[in-house]
């Protein structure tokens, strides 16, 4: 069967929002970005911009602060998100301010023309480093970075730990990553001033929780913000929930400017400060018995959720509360959690949502149990395993787990993935000498997610004071024209995967027609389609409860149906067979009556519908499962309404050479309960386990200790291609459930959380690591191939100098170049600032703002790469003439940087010898985009500040074609 | 992620666009294929005041095979190049490499002479130019001259182009008879920059080592032609030092120079059987 979606997608005839039209007078926003983690914002001048032929309008935190409110969240902190910056920024991308412009071209032109100026604060971006007693704190008012903790105990854990044979221990870090959607934010805002509305037309995905937020912060009750989507959505993978500050922020442009604003995201913008799952911090402990069953699990998570806690974080951390024992049968459970800011991109949805972060550690375990208590790591899994008589089962934490047999989905998976042959094949390739190993996971894959698991982060005593929040409530409606043509729609808000085939599918079983033959419009309109905070295409909940809920709907108008034609076949209603587009009396289908006939009844001839049926021909369902109640007194929570189960095992090679990880083999089993279309659950599958290898190899948001950010492009944030991503085998066995209407369970993110795990063990059983790493790239995997590292045959002064910080962008070096003056004269050179001015690379005009600091204008260039910065410079330390200390700092469109090098002069027979080190961070757009180009850049600028000194001081001593040589050659510039 | 405004002219003559170049100078950009000047036009970081498209040049666009060298015209794609015939023959080792610059769709816009005027550290046909001894050829409306490999990129993205020429011609020397040539590159996904890059000339006279990916630019060592053994990887280890390779997020300097001693023994290695 053919998804419907395809012919459009595959003609070029998708709707997405940038190619919709717009209104005339439409205005094209851009928007102006912090260059620092973190700063003080001094002064905003937008003069120059506001006054740029074809500029409307420029928003920053003033009028933030006049037209709208800070975010709320589900941790009550005296810290505020608004929506643009207003005093302070607390991460690199973080919106400063927003022009609207008659073209998104003359916008970044006015972007230029805004001078803030910052007062730069230190940034912290480790999640322990935020935690120790003197880190910069980003929220002055909260007083630290560690914005919640809240400890958990179910059953006896410490009696369990007291009294077990073995404990079994992990430390695991979990990197910052993200699902990166094709197409990335877009949104048309417009404020009706005559309606007092804002109507914004979004590639928002959900959850809609987040309107009554969004509208809270335009402060207009939720009728009055009108939030649209268009037909088409190009992926989200949870991803695009963050572009509600957007939402807030481009309302407030289209206020100012008075005409409708679009704004569309750029790849650099999504990847500085979209969004990104949380990193975190697990430490995790295991008592265990010497048989390997598991008595009691002890588990730390530190989460940082970057610079601000948006809604609905900390969800993260909480999503999986209730199954933080994933597939095992573990009594007794402690748990400590931690929120963390860092000045980082704020953490929000991303595929498997905090699923993968929870059985990163949990899988892990599982291997190290068996390493070291020399136990099959296999064995330990399946001794484990919730047993199959045990379903609905109630796990430690909370989570009903409602249907399965693990056990027989493991033996499937070992059988038709061909386990034993793997193990040969793993035997044969270390014979040879070959870095080859095999690696397990199990998963528990939640689907539908209770809208009061949040509330767990809150006390007890606190939930009873806020009122429960539970549920998940779905809302699809179906219409049947007065033609009998069938209409759908429904609040899953799709981004590409099929949602309109599934629910044709499911629409048309119920009234017996062909999927053909039904129409599903999916675009939602907050003021005219049902919907309520659940809605939304996020954790997992289409199959189990949009599909679901239509399928109730569908059956009502059945039932009707079956009523209506019941009387005129003088039949039973019970007795009535929708078929084929006619309904006809149980075996007598030549007594019938057409669908549309049947159907239009309710149109054409009210009069003559049974008693107390309603006119018209439609129904709208609303369902939430009964089984998502709010945490209890207790703090245990059922987080979702239905639990999948995931089975994979996989085999690896670890090159020697290279230290890259080849996937030679990759079996994945779920059991998803039914699946509604077999080929979309597949699909899913292959997508959660490509993005899986992304998080396993390749990606990570990256950034230097100073908070820059440098994966600004898909050339250093490394999203695997078709060629990265193996073939997989996927194997299924579907289990019953009555958690859900249809019976199926959610499938889109289970390979996400285990899969990099899963990989993670293979790596570990190759190399008998202890320690993992994510992403594991050669470079790491290398470093426990390589050994210890040949020395050079002569000691040098270029190896030793050469930096191995390994930090990122924090740059140092050194170098030194001959000149043919006496220390004196040039002492006199660099202290004059005329000289001063001549010798800095492209300066244009330097004004002295004190003793021995001046405030400068230089455009920097780089082959063809030319920024204009504002550079501040301070001579200091100063022991004439033998040395001083340059420090400086420069920010412009291209970024920032800062910087501080002490430069020695030393009497030599024919002049001095100029020796300097030094050490600089560089910041802002250059640092996300151009990670590899920096350090020579900088090289480059500081050989060519000292080739002009020594112009200056009457050329070098030597031969004046080798100066370049000699400034050059300790800077490894020349061969 | 809009560029600048600029001033663009479509060149019907490489006269006529030597003279916009002579105007404007370092203020102006030449197009050719657009795979990296695009990109960065886009995020601002090159904001020419012209930008002189060169690819509809039909002079320019040719592969002759003359002097001993291959000449390969400033409008000539990648492809163009990747797909001559004569190719494997003439130069095994641009054919070995040039699979591995960026992805089959940017080569067929990117240009050979593109590359070297961006004078990328990581890119390939920069290093098989250095390895090779070739030449670029610089026009502008006052003189032409034929500048060497070693003496025409300087460092990062720099390069001996005055602000008024413009490359005209890559020359790259034909394959030594009996020469072995070897290319091998660690990249982190197929078609990224590489981490570290190897290529090598094998001769009856002499071995050639160059690599890419580390240093700011390619760096060449010729070598005895009976170098095998430990001294080899005494050479190699040499050659890794010299580079100073520096930390990045993808990579430890130590890596790279890892990756020069081992890529650098098997490329040798595979020259070495390919020499008659």
């Amino acid at each position: 069967m053919e998804r419907f979606e395809d012919a459009a997608l595959l003609t070029g005839q998708g709707r997405f929002l940038d190619d919709l039209p717009t209104a005339p007078g439409t205005s094209h926003a851009a928007i102006l970005r912090s260059p620092h983690a973190h700063a003080e914002i001094i002064s905003i001048d937008v003069a120059r911009a506001e006054a740029l032929a074809g500029a409307y309008a420029v928003v920053t935190g003033a009028e933030a602060k006049s037209w709208s409110e800070p975010f709320l969240v589900g941790v009550k902190q005296p810290m505020e998100h608004w929506c643009v910056a207003t005093d302070r920024v607390r991460y690199v991308g973080e919106p400063v301010a927003i022009v609207a412009a008659e073209s998104r071209y003359i916008a970044e032109d006015a972007l230029a023309l805004i001078d803030v100026e910052y007062r730069v604060l230190p940034a912290v971006v480790d999640v322990m480093a935020a935690m120790a007693p003197n880190a910069p704190v980003l929220h002055p008012d909260v007083g630290a970075n560690l914005i919640n903790e809240r400890k958990f105990k179910y059953g006896d854990p410490a009696a369990a730990f007291a009294e077990a044979s073995h404990i079994v221990r992990a430390s695991l870090r979990y990197p910052r990553n993200s699902c990166t959607p094709i197409e990335c934010f877009a949104l048309v805002a417009e404020y009706l001033a005559a309606e007092k509305t804002y109507d914004v037309l979004a590639n928002f995905q959900g959850p809609y929780a987040l309107h009554p937020v969004m509208a809270r912060a335009l402060k207009v009750t939720g009728s009055h913000l009108r939030l649209r989507t268009p037909a088409d959505s190009g992926g989200s993978f949870g991803v695009k929930q963050a572009i509600f500050p957007y939402i807030v922020a481009m309302a407030l442009v289209s206020r100012k400017a008075a005409r409708p604003v679009k704004w569309v995201e750029d790849r650099l913008e999504h990847l500085l400060a979209a969004s990104s799952a949380t990193g975190r911090i697990s430490n995790i402990a295991a008592a265990v018995a010497a048989d390997g069953t598991i008595q009691a699990l002890e588990l730390e998570q530190i989460e940082d959720c970057g610079a601000y806690l948006r809604a609905p974080e900390p969800a993260s951390l909480y999503r999986m509360h209730g199954v933080l024992t994933g597939a095992y049968d573990i009594p007794h459970l402690a748990v400590t959690n931690r929120i963390v800011l860092t000045n980082r991109t704020p953490s929000g949805l991303n595929r498997g949502f905090g699923g993968p972060q929870v059985y990163f550690a949990l899988e892990r375990l599982m291997q190290r149990i068996a390493a070291e208590l020399d136990l099959d790591p296999l064995d330990v899994i399946q001794r484990n395993l919730v047993p199959a008589a045990r379903f609905p089962y109630r796990a430690a934490a909370g989570a009903i787990l409602d249907s399965g047999d693990y056990q027989a989905c493991v033996n499937q998976a070992l059988d038709e993935g061909g386990l034993a042959a793997l193990r040969i094949r793993r035997d044969e390739a270390r014979a040879k000498g070959r870095h080859y190993g095999i690696g397990f996971a199990a998963a528990i894959e939640p689907s539908i997610s209770n809208m009061g698991y949040i509330t767990t982060v809150m006390m007890p005593e606190e939930r009873r004071k806020a009122g429960p929040k539970d549920g998940a409530v779905s809302t699809a409606s179906i219409a049947i024209d007065p033609l009998g043509a069938v209409i759908v729609t429904a609040d899953s808000i799709p981004q590409g995967q099929g949602h309109r085939t599934v629910l044709a599918q499911v629409a048309a079983d119920a009234l017996g027609l062909r999927p053909q033959q039904i129409t599903v419009n999916l675009e939602h309109d907050t003021q005219k389609d049902g919907w309520s905070i659940a809605a939304g295409n996020y954790s997992s909940r289409f199959a189990g409860a949009v599909a679901g809920t239509v399928h109730l709907a569908a059956t009502r108008l059945s039932e009707r149906l079956a009523e209506i034609s019941a009387r005129q076949l003088n039949v039973d209603a019970a007795d009535i067979i929708l078929s084929g587009g006619r309904l006809y009396a149980r075996g007598n289908p030549d007594n019938s009556l057409s669908f549309g006939r049947v159907a239009g009844a309710g149109h054409w001839s009210p009069a003559t519908l049974p008693e107390e049926m309603p006119p018209g021909m439609r129904e709208t369902a609303s369902w939430s499962p009964d089984q998502l109640t709010a945490p209890g007194e207790d703090d245990r929570i059922n987080g979702s309404a239905a639990y999948g189960f995931i089975f994979d095992f996989c085999g690896v090679e670890i090159d020697e050479t290279t230290g890259r990880v080849r996937i030679d083999k990759y079996v994945t089993m779920h059991d998803a309960g039914r699946r509604l279309n077999p080929a979309l659950v597949d699909g899913q599958i292959r997508g959660a386990f490509a993005h899986a290898v992304g998080a396993a190899l390749y990606e990570e948001l990256a950034y230097g200790e100073d908070g820059s950010f440098l994966t600004g492009t898909f050339a250093d944030y490394l999203v695997p291609t078709a060629c990265e991503i193996p073939e997989l085998l996927i194997l299924h066995r579907d289990s019953k459930t009555d958690a859900t209407p249809l019976g199926a369970k959610g499938v889109g993110e289970g390979n996400c959380m285990s899969t990099p795990v899963c990989l993670a063990n293979a790596v570990a059983d190759a190399l008998s690591l202890e320690d993992v790493a994510l992403p594991m790239t050669p470079a790491r995997l290398a470093a426990h191939l390589h050994g210890a590292e040949r020395p050079p045959a002569d000691t040098r002064p270029d190896a030793a100098t050469v930096p191995a910080t390994g930090k990122g962008r924090g740059l140092a070096g050194s170098g030194a170049s001959l000149v043919s003056a006496p220390p004196e004269q040039v002492w006199r050179m660099v202290l004059d600032p005329d000289t001063l001015a001549a010798i800095i690379p492209g300066c244009e005009s330097m004004e002295r703002l004190g003793e021995n600091t001046y405030r400068a204008t230089a455009v920097i260039r780089i082959g063809p790469i030319r920024g204009r910065f504002r550079a501040e410079i301070k001579l200091s330390e100063l022991d004439a003439p033998r040395g001083l200390t340059l420090s400086g700092s420069a920010v412009g469109p291209l970024g920032s940087g800062a910087g501080s090098g002490r430069v020695r002069l030393t009497a030599e027979a024919d002049g001095t010898r100029v020796s300097y080190d030094y050490s600089a961070e560089i910041g802002g757009k250059v640092a996300a985009v151009g990670g590899r180009m920096i350090d020579g850049a900088a090289r480059i600028l500081i050989s060519e500040f000292f080739k002009r000194l020594a112009n200056m001081a009457g050329g070098s001593a030597g031969e004046k074609n080798s100066l370049w040589q000699k400034i050059a050659q300790p800077l490894g510039l020349s061969r | 992620m809009k560029p600048a405004p600029f001033d663009f002219v479509l060149s019907d003559s490489l006269e006529e666009a030597l003279a916009v170049l002579t105007e404007a100078g370092e203020d102006a950009r030449i197009l050719a294929g657009g795979q990296t000047l695009t990109p960065m036009l886009n995020m601002r970081l090159v904001e020419p005041a012209v930008l002189i498209d060169i690819s509809g040049l039909h002079a320019l666009d040719y592969i002759r095979c003359e002097n001993g060298y291959i000449e390969v015209g400033a409008a000539t794609t990648q492809v163009a190049v990747e797909t001559w015939p004569d190719l494997p023959s003439q130069a095994p080792l641009l054919a070995q490499a040039l699979p591995h610059v960026g992805h089959f769709q940017t080569r067929n816009r990117g240009t050979v002479c593109g590359s070297l005027a961006f004078a990328d550290p990581s890119a390939e046909l920069p290093l098989c130019l250095a390895l090779l001894e070739g030449e670029v050829m610089l026009q502008s409306s006052a003189r032409r001259r034929v500048v060497k490999a070693a003496d025409f990129q300087l460092g990062m993205l720099s390069t001996a182009r005055q602000g008024d020429e413009m490359i005209i011609a890559a020359r790259f020397p034909v394959a030594e008879a009996g020469a072995g040539y070897a290319f091998t590159e660690m990249a982190l996904r197929h078609g990224d920059f590489a981490l570290a890059a190897v290529a090598v000339m094998a001769s009856a006279g002499r071995l050639r080592v160059a690599v890419g990916g580390v240093a700011d630019r390619p760096l060449a060592r010729n070598y005895p032609a009976d170098l095998g053994g430990d001294a080899l990887d005494d050479a190699l280890n040499e050659l890794a030092w010299d580079l100073a390779a520096a930390d990045d997020h993808h990579a430890t300097a130590r890596y790279r120079r890892e990756l020069v001693r081992r890529l650098g023994r098997q490329t040798v290695e595979e020259a070495l059987t390919c020499r008659a």
